[in-house]
């Protein structure tokens, strides 16, 4: 007895992502396969796909039967189990454990529902492995449009038409890249895809090519096609080895299906596309390093003109996009350009792809139209700050970017807002700061990165930036001075006039914008001596609160320097002097007993006998002239700290200041 | 001095990494656009790249010693000392900076002795610092021998290091033992190499 409509088969899909996979998805995934290889009926169809976005409730599991779509947070093999039995097997979901549906209201729905997703409608979706599963996505159908009916130049005007801008951060418009390499007398030109997302807290390159590789490569030839150019290079971080892994396999699939090679799909347009894995240095981001780098040289950056459009890689044109700007352009094509015009704001069309982390309750990978406003993206879609605490900040574009004070919150998100206030949209890293992040503390550790990576071909950036960074680390550790932020300003100001290329441009913003919105917050460690965000490890102390303390001596067995002590089921003791300010009494205590406190000068430390003595030191000189002093004196805490700081392993930056703050 | 001929006959014509090379530069041509590829190919190898292997790396890919030095030393992707049988990563990306990476480090560097960058004297750690892993919903990350790490506390990573480390010790003794019995039996089975590389 057949069923006049045959029933649909349910489908399984398990995000199998880099952070999928990290959070323990691997299992669950072949939990499905080994049960579903176990039933003769074969009753649902295993997907294994990308990232849905959801990071924060990883690992997922979506089930889509005949009603619609249920997705599963946080699955393990036990819920797969469940899974399989009720929902797969007896038809009922569990709805305790779903996140998102179209059926039902899941737990965190608001996540998906509050964004627009154009770019990401594939992640989560389809299986990346699979070229097939492309196609059935409408995949190609923008290449296959391109190469049956439009002359370059009209590709060309359709892109200017979408209002498409960079999305590696700089925004600069992708018509006018791709008209400039088109115009180049020289027969031979490059498609180059910048995929070497270096910003520190950015994964949303990461995410659309370990989900989507398709649809990047698809805009790659289609940009290839547009500007007379037949070779392409992708240049990915090494870092990423599934990204990698899932390129070659789709290239080596387009090469099969004919939709890369020579005569593609009968056209007679050939075009070719080889992988650079990067080495690991920032400064590739940028064009020149970039193109630099797959010649094989040290990635440095040279002065433009001549831009790429005219001299790039070996000296030949070249079009250099990034990873999302390519994937847009498939969509541009795929869906046509008025699904992408008539979204975002008038000078910043389109959507725009978010890598939201940091101290918000849900983090992952989020699509927004431009012009959204960060309040919304933190509070609608990210569900608001972890814990329930206070928002302060959030920072965009990483170590080039800025960061927006909760007061600017309302600032709609597009090129020309953003740099307004001193930040950009940047590649896409967002990051949420609570009341517990300390800017000074922010600002410094961009700057140690930009600093580290700086090439060293520019005075001002190779000698500007670690300047500053003494600067900071200075006022981190309760030594600086009055008058500090305006250096820093007017250095920062030159670093960004005396460099050349983006890195040492934009290297000072972190630092210039956190003095701007949070200037108090210097003064407080400056004037102070004091951490509000109790970060800065010179500048806290650790506390055990009497009242909550059961005795249950796990931090006191847990402390590497025994600076705890105490009798069995009675209060204990921290003595400051010993501490290291490691953090691990805090992180064990399960009583809240633990506090860190920053009170500032001139405070004596809980606990101590000898912190008087150089309480009242305050510069440099003084505090280590002091600390030698009581030590040499033979003042017993002070030797002690100096001892136990210098046995720990030799952290100079806490041996040299550990004795100032007391 | 035996282990480096040792590992410049991987470089010598039918030695195991030749072929691989020569078929870089067959596919890049000669010059610098293969500097990087090559390097990391012999990374690849050994884990780092020995640096008495760069004067037979210049004379293959047709660049000068000092250029080649120039690029190993200007990413930070090349290791030009060997790391330690286990190879831990800490990400220090925004998110993990924000979600304590610092205290995990310090945890590790109680640990196990060393510093970042390091590797400790009994070769079987190494730390290093990376810039960002790319999985910053799980931060604080860390990476053990490849396989990723989320949310961790600076005692669950001490942890993890202890467990893994102790893992690898085992599989290498069971690697030992499986070699000591299938020793004989590769020694007359040429071919098996070769059909590895290919």
């Amino acid at each position: 007895m057949k069923p006049a409509v045959t029933v649909r088969k349910k489908i399984v899909r398990v995000g199998l992502a880099s952070c999928g996979i990290a959070a323990g998805a691997r299992p669950v995934y072949d939990f499905f396969r080994s049960e579903l290889a176990k039933t003769p009926e074969k009753n649902f169809t295993l997907i294994r796909t990308g990232c849905i976005g959801m990071c924060f409730c990883e690992p997922l599991v979506e089930v889509e039967d005949e009603k619609g779509v249920y997705l599963y947070g946080e699955v393990n093999p036990e819920k797969a189990r469940r899974i399989l039995d009720e929902h797969l097997g007896a038809g009922r979901p569990c709805p305790d454990w779903v996140v998102y549906s179209d059926v039902i209201t899941g737990r965190e729905q608001d996540y998906l529902t509050r964004q627009h997703r154009i770019l990401l409608k594939n992640s989560g979706k389809i299986d990346p492995e699979d070229i097939h599963s492309y196609l059935e996505a409408s995949g190609y159908r923008g290449l296959k449009k391109v190469l049956a009916s439009l002359t370059p130049e009209e590709v060309i005007a359709t892109v200017e038409e979408s209002g498409l801008r960079g999305r590696g951060g700089a925004g600069f418009p992708t018509y006018l890249k791709w008209r400039f390499t088109r115009q180049s007398p020289d027969t031979s030109k490059y498609v180059v895809c910048n995929a070497d997302e270096g910003d520190p807290g950015a994964f949303m390159d990461r995410s659309i090519l370990e989900s989507d590789p398709h649809s990047v490569l698809e805009g790659m030839v289609i940009a290839g096609y547009a500007v007379g150019s037949n070779e392409g290079y992708i240049y990915i971080r090494a870092e990423y080895p599934l990204a990698v892994q899932r390129l070659r396999l789709a290239i080596a699939q387009m090469e099969e299906q004919n939709y890369l090679g020579e005569n593609i799909l009968g056209s007679g347009f050939s075009f070719h596309i080889h992988i650079r894995e990067g080495a690991g240095a920032f400064v590739c981001g940028e064009e020149t390093a970039l193109l630099a780098s797959i010649e094989g040289k040290r990635g440095m950056p040279r002065p433009r003109p001549p831009y790429p459009a005219q001299e790039g890689l070996w000296g030949k044109p070249t079009v250099i996009n990034n990873v999302e700007t390519l994937a847009n352009v498939a969509r541009i094509f795929g869906l046509g350009p008025e699904v992408y015009k008539n979204c975002g704001t008038e000078k910043s069309k389109g959507t725009k792809v978010f890598a939201l982390a940091g101290k918000v309750r849900r983090s992952g990978l989020i699509e927004v139209p431009m012009g959204i406003s960060i309040r919304e993206i933190v509070f609608a879609i990210g569900g608001g700050i972890a814990g329930d605490k206070p928002f302060k900040a959030v920072q965009t574009g990483g170590p080039s970017g800025g960061c927006i004070p909760a007061s600017l919150a309302e600032t709609p998100v597009d090129y020309e807002s953003l740099a307004k206030i001193g930040a950009i949209m940047g590649s896409g890293g967002l990051l949420v700061m609570d009341d517990e992040t300390c800017m000074v503390d922010v600002a410094r550790f961009f700057l140690n990165f930009t600093t580290e990576e700086s090439c060293g071909k520019c005075t001002f950036c190779r000698n500007g930036t670690p300047l500053m960074l003494a600067a900071l680390d200075r006022i981190c550790q309760g030594q600086g001075r009055p008058g500090d932020p305006d250096r820093l300003e007017e250095l920062g100001e030159a670093i960004k006039d005396g460099s050349l290329c983006g890195l040492g441009q934009t290297a000072p913003n972190p630092v210039l914008t956190t003095i701007r919105y949070f200037r108090d917050e210097y003064d407080a460690h400056i004037d102070g001596k004091r951490c509000p965000a109790r970060v800065c490890k010179d500048l806290i102390t650790y506390r055990i609160i009497t009242e909550k303390c059961t005795g249950c001596g796990l931090c006191a067995r847990i402390c590497p320097v025994q600076a705890i002590s105490g009798e069995r089921r009675r209060p204990y003791h921290l003595d400051e002097t010993v501490c290291i300010r490691c953090g691990l009494c805090l992180s064990s205590c399960r009583f809240g007993a633990i506090i860190t406190v920053s009170e500032g000068q001139g405070v004596p430390a809980a606990g101590t006998v000898n912190t008087e003595n150089i309480a009242g030191a305050t510069n440099t000189a003084d505090v280590i002239g002091a600390a030698g002093a009581a030590g040499n004196a033979g003042a017993s805490g002070t030797a002690n700290t100096t001892g136990a700081a210098g046995a720990t392993g030799g952290n100079t930056r806490t041996t040299t200041t550990s004795g100032e703050r007391e | 001095m035996a282990a480096t001929a040792e590992k410049v006959a991987y470089l010598q014509p039918g030695g195991p990494l030749r072929e691989r090379i020569d078929q870089l530069i067959h596919r890049l041509g000669r010059g610098q656009g293969t500097a990087i590829p090559v390097l990391q190919e012999i990374q690849k190898e050994f884990g780092y790249i020995p640096p008495e292997l760069l004067p037979r790396v210049a004379a293959l890919t047709g660049l000068c010693g000092s250029e080649l030095y120039s690029i190993a030393t200007f990413y930070s992707q090349f290791r030009l000392h060997p790391i330690g049988e286990n190879l831990i990563q800490v990400c220090h990306g925004t998110a993990c900076h924000l979600a304590g990476a610092e205290e995990i480090t310090a945890a590790l560097r109680r640990e196990l002795g060393i510093e970042e960058g390091d590797t400790s004297p009994d070769r079987k750690y190494t730390i290093e610092k990376v810039a960002c892993l790319g999985c910053c919903s799980l931060a604080p990350v860390i990476t053990i021998n490849g396989e990723t790490f989320g949310r961790l506390t600076p005692e669950k990573a001490v942890r993890l290091v202890r467990d893994r480390g102790a893992q690898n010790d085992e599989n290498a003794q069971n690697r030992e033992s499986e070699r000591t019995k299938k020793g004989a039996q590769n020694k007359e089975d040429p071919q098996n190499k070769e059909g590895r590389l290919s």
